[in-house]
């Protein structure tokens, strides 16, 4: 293991073309997984050449490749972070043993589901977004909402690796229904909630890169903490790519609100409609989209209190946030704190530490999240504005977990049925939000011009201007359709 | 007679409030029930609080005993209040979630008794269930819109149908093994082999598989009769409820027909006993002493008489009472261990009722079910795991059906003397219509061995007298009036004196002989070794699985096989 084989017919650093029965098996579901990108991925654009970056090896420089590419022809590939020897199961009862290379007999079932559930998510999200091409605010937002679709491609690819290499006919089975179910249908959905929900506005778009990758990020994060190797390495180089999501999620709204703050100092008013009657984004509406988004992704983390998370962890399957920053790898004696529902009210119990584990992963999210809404109200305060953005507590507008029952305010004050239909309009985007947000989704597809709601971004990608020719139109391509010139120059 | 106080060296359970079994549908915690036309829906809806006891949530439609009592008043009620319903459609008003099986922390905060019997109540309530397909035409089918795990499947398989929602993550599940180093305790494992022939290599997989089987492999395997796509679900299982629907039940079952409300039997429960119209519970020590009255009156005239007050009629009235305090005996009075079984009244009325009971049964649905009725209660007898001895005294009527408390007891014995002349005999309840669980008549299974003996016995015409009795080996023993006294005392004090376990253990072995059946195999196999397992370090000791369920631990095994 550990070269680099770039020119097989699936790229790779596993030494594919050592086990014949794993690359063929491979093989026969590549071109299920293309006609699945066909169906399922960016809608309108599959002829364009679109300039992506490829994963081409797995080191810390140089890892990526730019050029201008048609999708389907992307170079999907397995990479693994680099196999460490003397690696040991960082976490659980069984700390300190050599990493498993195999899967462990006992943890095969728990392990799939893990793989199973974390891979689900990739496809999903590239299906959720799959008509955003046609509304996006710039050539340089387009190619980036490509780039993620590309690159969470890439990660059902990995997750796909472990399914085929480890998990037998079971997992070759999960590996077909991975392409098989389908975000937001009634009859096959995706297996989390959040990835079911429709990803219809760039604004819901930056959001979810923002809130929902970043749940990604912290599952890949506890996972690479996995006592089964590669899982861990899997695991770790998808966060390479990850960061990029998240990114274009965070610079993306980032530039809604500069946007919005430029609009308030030139008009000399915060009144939304005002800013609305100028083509931007009030930042009330942002907030609004921004507490649907957040409150939805926090559910990923399952319940507060679970024993299918401290198994987890007692078997080394999942480990937490940081793993190494803590001095007791077995988690057996500590304890959480956790603030319970009780009588109408809230008041803390005291749970063992391993039954805690979501919770303990949903912290170290909350908290980056703190720091993504930190930098945001900087820019506010830059443009010198008083206005500032905040994240809902976390027991807000639950649907998973303990708090799912009742109902919550902003601040995490439980508050009665009438208090909540009264208030969740000031809370949640409203019919009349999205459809103004939708009247705003027109393409503007030509290089160089962009929507009125959003401000351009500080530079173009990999040393190119904002105003570059991200994509080259193909003839066929839905933004020739939608008025926008086709391109000469393609090679 | 006198029985010396026992001296009571460990008592097993703490001063509980007793269980009370039963409830009606305004007191419904659990459940939501609806008839409309033929169909009835069953919603399952636990009440998270609403537990039997402190101690733990009843989450995820995870049940407890109370939960239970309620299923099994729902199933009396359908019988009897319900004659036009040809369907019952079992579902669950929980979101995403059928029934997650019994709550493993009741199980855990509950001694070993209890479980015992909070397993036995569930099998026998789930029996009950499937009898009433075979009994009252009253086809059920799971509608299993959500997870269905351990005991929730338990139940669905003891539907004539399961109907499994195909959504990518429902799910039927027997976790027990893999997950709580225990068995599925209500028929799971025999059901899956035995109800519905699932090949023993794939149950071997499903039932260590703790996530269970979905979608198109559940009904490959028939795990599940039907799966349907979530779009199409609710339309399906209405379509198919009707489909099975079609056409009139048996015996008068028509949708017209009327109900028979039941009413409650207002018992009185001191801690000296439990006293009913025609039964009564007392105790001395740890023997207790059930006493069954014979009708005062004889049956109504035809079977729509017996509408006109329906709650007084002797034979229905006399099997609730029954089965209530077998129930009360069970739960609530763990150290009574020797039951003895008396009757009083006039054999005559008895076996009049019994001529009736076999005149209208076949035609009137009403009738029949009271014959049900008594058949249940005879198996809870059965089942009992305490010693009983039958004490046929004069003034005793245990003729015809009410002969069967005596077959049903490990002993009997029958007074001879001839200044007060017993007598008993038998009816048409004895001949078929009041089968064991092993499928046989009481009469049958105790004359296994010898075929004429059964022969000579059921020609016989009109009462045996006392000696006559011994002789035919319809009762243990006929001591004379000089050796009663101490014979039965002597037997009693002896019994109280032996290990309560090992008489259980005997006595289960004893009782039934003869053919396996499901049933049988739930109790006397599955029943034996779960209460094994239940035992086990491996299950309950400090590291057992069932002890760390929930608990940061994982679960430390003793890897020695027997
Ligand atoms: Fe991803
Ligand atoms: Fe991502």
């Amino acid at each position: 293991m550990g070269n680099v084989d770039l020119n097989a017919r699936i790229p790779n650093n596993v030494a594919l073309n050592e086990d014949r029965r794993l690359q063929r098996a491979l093989e026969a579901w590549q071109p299920k997984y293309i006609d699945w990108w066909l169906e399922m991925g960016p809608e309108g654009f599959q002829a364009d050449e679109v300039y992506l970056r490829t994963a081409v090896d797995v080191g810390r420089d140089g890892w990526a490749h730019f050029d201008h590419v048609k999708m389907p022809d992307y170079r999907w590939g397995i990479f693994l972070s680099p196999q460490d020897k003397e690696r040991v199961v960082p976490c659980g009862d069984h700390f300190g043993d050599k990493a498993w290379q195999q899967v462990p007999g006992e943890y095969r079932n728990m392990l799939r589901r893990i793989i199973v559930t974390q891979g689900d998510t990739e496809p999903a999200s590239v299906e959720q977004q799959r008509l955003l091409g046609r509304t996006a605010p710039s050539q340089y937002d387009m190619r980036n909402l490509f780039q993620v679709n590309v690159e969470e491609g890439r990660h059902l690819w990995a997750m796909v690796y472990l399914l085929h290499t480890f998990f037998g006919r079971d997992g070759r089975e999960e590996a077909e229904d991975l392409l098989r179910r389908r975000s937001g249908d009634v009859d096959s959905p995706r297996i989390l909630g959040t990835f079911n929900e429709p990803v219809e506005d760039w604004l819901s778009f930056f959001m979810f890169t923002t809130f929902t990758d970043r749940d990604g990020k912290f599952q890949l994060l506890a996972l690479a903490e996995s006592g089964f190797d590669p899982l861990s390495r899997t695991t770790r180089f998808m966060l390479t790519e990850e960061a990029h999501h998240m990114f274009v999620g965070e610079t993306g709204v980032g530039r809604i609100i500069e946007r919005a703050a430029d609009l308030m100092n030139e008009l000399g008013t915060d009144e939304p409609d005002k800013i609305r009657a100028a083509g931007g984004i009030d930042l009330p509406t942002i907030q609004r989209w921004l507490n649907r988004w957040y409150s939805s992704s926090v559910n990923l983390f399952g319940g507060e209190q679970s024993s299918n998370a401290a198994t987890y962890f007692a078997s080394g399957l999942k480990g937490r946030y940081k793993e190494d920053k803590y001095e007791d790898h077995v988690a057996l004696e500590g304890i959480y704190s956790m603030p319970m529902p009780k009588n109408g009210g809230i008041s803390d119990e005291e749970v063992p530490l391993r039954n805690a584990m979501n919770e303990l992963l949903r912290d170290g999210y909350i908290g980056d999240c703190e720091f993504v809404i930190g930098r945001w109200n900087r820019t506010l305060e830059k443009a010198g504005r008083p206005e500032r953005m905040f994240l809902p507590h976390r027991r807000f507008n639950r649907e998973v977990g303990i708090y799912a029952a009742g109902d919550y305010d902003i601040e995490g004050n439980p508050i009665s049925d009438a208090e909540w239909a009264a208030k969740v309009d000031g809370w949640l985007p409203g019919e009349a939000d999205m459809d103004y947000v939708k009247s705003l989704m027109k393409p503007c597809l030509e290089h160089g011009k962009i929507a009125s709601w959003i401000a351009p971004p500080k530079k173009g990608i990999n040393g190119n201007p904002f105003e570059w020719e991200y994509v080259r139109y193909d003839g066929s391509s839905a933004g020739v359709a939608l008025g926008a010139t086709p391109s000469l120059t393609g090679d | 007679m006198r029985v010396n106080p026992p001296t009571i060296t460990s008592s097993e359970a703490p001063a509980l409030a007793p269980v009370r079994f039963e409830t009606s549908p305004a007191a419904y915690k659990h459940w939501t029930f609806e008839v409309e036309g033929g169909i009835a829906r069953l919603g399952m809806r636990v009440s998270e609080n609403d537990g039997l006891r402190e101690g733990y949530e009843l989450k995820l439609n995870s049940y407890d005993l109370s939960v239970d009592i309620e299923l099994a008043d729902v199933v009396q009620r359908l019988r009897y209040e319900h004659p036009g319903v040809r369907v019952l459609v079992i579902e669950s008003m929980v979101p995403r979630i059928f029934c997650a099986g019994a709550n493993i922390n009741m199980l855990g905060g509950s001694t070993h008794a209890f479980k015992v019997n909070f397993c036995k109540f569930t099998n026998e309530t789930r029996l009950y269930l499937e009898a009433m397909s075979a009994e009252c035409g009253i086809r059920t089918v799971a509608s299993l819109n959500g997870t269905c795990a351990g005991g929730g499947y338990e139940l669905a398989m003891a539907c004539d149908e399961i109907i499994l929602q195909d959504d990518g993550n429902t799910a039927v599940s027997l976790p027990e093994v893999p997950l709580l180093a225990v068995l599925p305790g209500t028929g799971g494992l025999t059901r899956l082999v035995d109800k519905r022939k699932v090949r023993r290599d794939l149950a071997d997989v499903f039932s260590t598989v703790a996530e269970g089987i979905k979608g198109r492999r559940a009904e490959e395997w028939n795990l599940v009769d039907k799966v349907v796509p979530s779009s199409r679900f609710r339309e399906y299982v209405t379509d198919r409820a009707a489909e099975l629907g079609e056409g009139e039940g048996p015996r008068g079952r028509t949708p017209t027909a009327d109900g028979v409300s039941i009413e409650p039997l207002a018992g009185e429960y001191t801690d000296e006993g439990v006293t009913h119209r025609h039964v009564a519970l007392t105790f001395e020590g740890r023997v207790g002493t059930i006493t069954v009255q014979a009708p005062k009156q004889g049956p109504p005239a035809d079977a729509a008489a017996a509408r006109a007050n329906p709650n007084d009629l002797w034979f229905w009235r006399m099997a609730r009472e029954l089965d209530d305090v077998l129930l009360d005996l069970r739960f609530n009075r763990p150290e009574v261990g020797t039951l003895l079984v008396k009757t009083e009244g006039d054999a005559s009325q008895v076996l009049a009722w019994d001529a009736f009971i076999a005149e209208h049964e076949g035609s009137d649905w009403f009738v029949h079910e009271m014959l049900c009725a008594y058949k249940r209660c005879c198996k809870r007898l059965d089942l009992t795991a305490r010693s009983l001895f039958a004490l046929i005294e004069p003034g005793s009527c245990f003729s015809g059906s009410l002969f069967e408390l005596t077959l049903a007891c490990d002993r009997s014995y029958m007074l001879d003397d001839p200044d007060h002349p017993i007598q008993i005999e038998l009816s048409a309840m004895n001949r078929g219509p009041l089968p064991m669980s092993n499928g046989l008549t009481r009469l049958q299974t105790r004359f296994l061995g010898s075929p004429e003996t059964l022969e000579a016995a059921l020609a016989h015409e009109g009462p045996w007298d006392s000696r006559a009795a011994e002789e035919a080996g319809v009762v243990t023993i006929s001591p004379d009036d000089i050796d009663w006294d101490d014979e039965v005392r002597i037997a009693i004090e002896e019994r109280a004196s032996l290990s309560p376990d090992a008489l259980t253990g005997m006595e289960a072995n004893l009782r039934f002989a003869g053919p396996e059946t499901l049933e049988t195999k739930i109790f006397g196999r599955l029943s034996a070794w779960q209460n094994w397992i239940f035992q086990r370090p491996n299950a309950v000791g400090e590291q057992g699985a069932l002890t760390l369920y929930g608990r940061p631990e994982r679960p430390v095994f003793n890897w020695s096989r027997t």
